[in-house]
Order: structure tokens, then sequence, then C-alpha cells
């Protein structure tokens, strides 16, 4: 059994002015596993996927503090190089946002920034990450359409392609299907277990459910505490902290 | 209790609408009607082709030729353009994507005094200053002879007047875009200033040109500020050194005075009728770039 730890974050903390969003979290995330962040609305889980990528950097108001060290490097130090890291990952939010071009350009434009210009490449790469994405079927006819024009369903996984795209080796992923009807948020969820032989995957949610079908690590935050972290049959078959209990019962408010 | 049932409500309300909507839709076309009505005695004697291109107006002989009000209408419009475009463009992209909020807290209220000062101070301000920094500083320093009253004059104005209200838009349009637009492109690798041109901009392009179109049909229609300081001499102009006239200063400054010539009243309708065809045409042309670009 492989854990190698992929991502390993060390007494981070986040303040907003004077409050403070996250608190000394310390969390090991291993290579080519799915690890679910699980918490109520508002406890921090997309702050903390922000500071993964750096987002945080787009907001002055932030500050952050801490070790984030992805494959032994600290990626909170000012002179990493941004671009690179953010093409190490993936980023799915909560609701698709494809770019404002059509859907063959939403993923060579990935493709043009990871600096593949060649055409017949781009034209091999952007069908292989459509397949991967789970899409290519239903768009191969109408790759020149704006993006706009798909389904929300449909944009979330051309999101995921455009992802792909970029080469990553981390999937960040924030609630990815709370816009999304039953069988599209399937669609996600099956890729996601396609896709964690080659990717580590870091899935937001509060969906219990969702956790329980592809989960393979669960961290369970509470209004910026890590209140319990483990394996799926741990933190769900026997958890031990009373919040967790609490929330897996569902009588948590 | 209420007078009328809710059915009765609901019809009135309705009614009431209907007449508005009527009444919006219409203005327009009155508005062309009545203006083509008072040229027609122009139009009967003159061909279309004729009135729009000859560069002789003499009223008191009979010609009226509109050709160097077009023009010097069409030129103070477009050099203001030419400075307001860039400018608030790149204002707007600065202080929404570069600067603290605080920072547009502060600009707003100016940006809003700005707007709301009348235009004849504007131009008596264009008076006092740009006319005399034209002729004494700009106009020599490019080697050009020029008494400062000129269609750059006008421009300069009606730029500094037009851009509050041009920024103002763009602001609000760079606002809205959603910031996890923003992240997206970001997160796959882009650079600030890759993410404003290549999504940024293009997300925005339709409320961009909206926004120039606003502020080009506002400059070809401003008055005021303009003949204060365009000079308001008949002639075609040859740089925007030159003096120039321009289709609202015409009529401001005639309308009234002279009307015993013979179809001058006409022939200033006429132009009042110009005004508005031409803005109606920079209206659809713009219409027509905003739905090409709003696909995505």
């Amino acid at each position: 059994m492989d854990s190698q730890t992929k991502i390993e974050i060390r007494d981070l903390n986040v303040f907003a002015g004077k409050t403070q969003i996250l608190r000394n979290i310390n969390i090991d995330i291993p290579k080519n596993k799915i690890t679910v962040i699980l918490g109520p609305s508002g406890c921090g889980k997309t702050t903390l996927l922000k500071c993964l990528n750096r987002l945080t950097d787009l907001y002055p108001e932030l500050k952050v503090s801490g070790q984030i060290m992805i494959d032994g490097s600290n990626i909170l130090v000012a002179k990493e190089d941004i671009y690179k890291l953010r093409q190490q990952m993936g980023l799915l939010s909560q609701r698709p946002y494809p770019l404002p071009m059509t859907i063959y350009n939403n993923i060579a434009y990935a493709l043009k920034l990871r600096g593949i210009k060649n055409r017949r490449e781009t034209h091999k790469l952007v069908m292989h990450y459509l397949q991967q994405a789970n899409l290519w079927e239903e768009i191969r006819t109408r790759l020149r359409e704006p993006a706009s024009r798909l389904s929300i369903g449909q944009q979330q996984r051309l999101c995921l392609a455009r992802g792909l795209a970029v080469n990553p080796e981390i999937i960040l992923a924030d609630e990815p299907t709370s816009a999304l009807d039953p069988i599209s948020s399937q669609f996600i969820e099956e890729t996601f277990l396609k896709l964690k032989n080659d990717y580590t995957i870091v899935l937001v949610t509060h969906v219990l459910r969702q956790a329980k079908r592809i989960a393979d690590n669960v961290v369970f935050m509470y209004l910026g505490d890590v209140i319990e972290q483990g394996s799926v049959e741990e933190v769900f078959g026997n958890p031990k902290m009373e919040k967790t209990k609490l929330y897996l019962g569902g009588t948590f408010n | 209790m209420y007078l009328l049932n809710r059915k009765q409500r609901h019809a009135v309300n309705y009614t009431w609408m209907i007449i508005s909507l009527l009444l919006v839709a219409f203005l327009p076309f009155l508005l062309f009607l009545g203006l083509y009505i008072k040229s027609v005695l122009l139009l009967d004697d003159y061909s279309l082709v004729d009135l729009i291109f000859s560069r002789t107006w003499k009223p008191s002989s009979g010609q009226f030729g509109f050709y160097p009000f077009i023009v010097g209408s069409v030129w103070v419009t477009l050099v203001a353009m030419l400075i307001t475009a860039p400018v608030c463009l790149l204002t707007a992209i600065y202080v929404t994507q570069y600067t603290r909020k605080y920072f547009l807290r502060i600009m707003h209220p100016a940006i809003d005094i700005l707007a709301g000062i009348p235009s004849v101070v504007y131009g008596l301000w264009g008076i006092l200053v740009i006319v005399p920094f034209i002729s004494q500083y700009l106009g020599p320093w490019m080697g050009v002879k020029t008494m400062g009253y000129s269609i750059l004059a006008a421009s300069f104005v009606l730029s500094i007047m037009i851009i509050p209200f041009v920024l103002n838009i763009l602001i609000e349009i760079f606002r809205s875009i959603p910031m996890e637009l923003k992240e997206a492109a970001l997160s796959l690798g882009a650079t600030q200033w890759q993410t404003i041109k290549h999504v940024l901009i293009k997300k925005a392009l339709p409320g961009i040109i909206a926004a120039f179109g606003f502020g080009l049909a506002r400059a070809f229609g401003e008055t005021m500020a303009v003949l204060m300081v365009v000079g308001n001499v008949v002639r075609l102009p040859k740089s925007v050194f030159d003096p120039g006239y321009t289709l609202p200063a015409l009529i401001a400054n005639n309308y009234g005075e002279m009307m015993s010539i013979p179809k001058y009243d006409s022939a200033l309708m006429f132009a009042a009728l110009l005004l508005l065809a031409v803005s109606l045409f920079f209206n659809l042309v713009m219409h027509f770039f905003i739905v090409r670009y709003n696909k995505f």
C-alpha cells in the first residue's frame, strides 16, 4: 500500500483582519488518494483550498502563516514560482466558470499557458482531456461553440478537462457538484475515481454521502479547526470526537 | 378594502404600463417626424447629397452646405474618443484589478463630482486653460501656428467631460466580472496581465463597446462646452489645430437669430435631423458589435 504524503500542511493559520479563519491546521494529504475535507459551510474549507494554490494572494486582507509542503518544498515562501505552482494543480470550483472562449479554446488556452503551441499536438491533447473528463462524446461536434452554451453539468466537466490540461499532479475541487444535477454529479465522481490513480485529489464537500462514496481519507473541519482526520473507515466507522459523531449523525448545528 | 378587485387592478396597471411603453417607443419616431416635417422646405429644393456634401455655407445667398459641420462634429468626437477610450480602459483596469478596495471608495466620489459639473463650466475652463495651453505651448512645440480655439481644444474638453461617465460604466463592468473567473484563469498558471488580456477584457467586451458607444453619443451631441472652444469657423479643418464648427453648435448659435433669411430655420431643423440620424447610426453600429461579441 502506497501511502506517500504529497501535501503536508503544518501550523497553517489564516487571518482576515482580526478574525481567524483557519487555526493551527495540520494535515497530511496522501499521494494518489482522494482526500475529502468535510465540514459545515463557513468552516474555512474553501480558504484552505485557496491556500494550496496561493489564490489567497488575490486577497490582500488575508494573512497566511505556517507551512504547506508539496513534495517537500514550502509553497508559502514568497519566491516560489507561483505560475508553475498553480499549474501543478487543477482547480474545480463550486460553479463552473468557463473562459469566455469556444469549448476548444478553453482547453487550448490552458495548453498554451503550459507552452504547447503546436496545432496538431494541441488538437490531440484537447481531445484527450475532454475524454478524460468524460465529455468528448457529447460535444465532439460542438467544439467551436462558445463554452457558455453548454449545460451546467457539461461546463463543470469542461472546467475539469481544462484543469487537467495544465498537466497537474493535484486536483483541487471545491464542492464541485453542489450546483449540479445528480447525473452530472455522478459523472464527476466517477471521473474522480478513475483519476485518482494518476492524481492526488483534494475534494471539499459538505455532502456526507459523497464523502462516503469516494473518499479514501477524511478531514473533518469545524469553525477553522481540524477536528478529526484519518482514513474513511476510521472517521466514519469509529469517530473519536464528539463533534464528528454529531455531524455524521446529522444532529449537528 | 380596495375600490377595484384584483383582476381590475391588474388591468389598470397593465394599461398604464402599455401606455408608458408606447410613449417611450414612439418618442424617437415622433422626434424624427417633427424634424423631418420642419426641414421638408429645404429638402424640397435641394438634394440630400447636395446638402450633406456641399461645402459652402452662405444662407443669405441660399447656399446650405452641411459638410463642414459634419466633418467638424466627426473630428471633434473621434479625437475626443481617441483620448477617452485608452484613458478610461486603463484606469478602469487599474482601479479594479491592481489597487485595494479602499482606493475605489475614494475615487468614486471624485468621479461622480466630475460627472456632475455643468458643461458650461467645462467650456469656461477650456477657454481659460486649454485654449491658451494649445496656442502658447502645444502649438509652438509642435511647430504649428494656432489660435488655440480648435478641434483639439474641443476634443480635450469633451474627453474630460465624458471620461467620468465612461469610466463609471467601465468600473462597474469590471467589478461585475465574478472573482471566480479570474481565479479560474490564474489557476491555469496565467499571469495577472494574461488574465486581464485574454479573459477579463474578452468577457467585458460587449460592455466596453457599449460604454464607448455611450461616450461617443454624448460627445457627438455635446453643445455648450464645444461651441465655447471650437472656434466656430465654417471651414473644413485641415488639422486638429484648426478651428471648426459642429452641428450642435450651429443650431445653438443661430436658432432664433437671422430667421428672416428664407429657409434658414428649415436648415437648422435639417441639422438637428442629421444629428439625430448620426446618433442613430452610432447606436446601430454599437449594437451590432455588442450582439457580435456577446456570445461568450
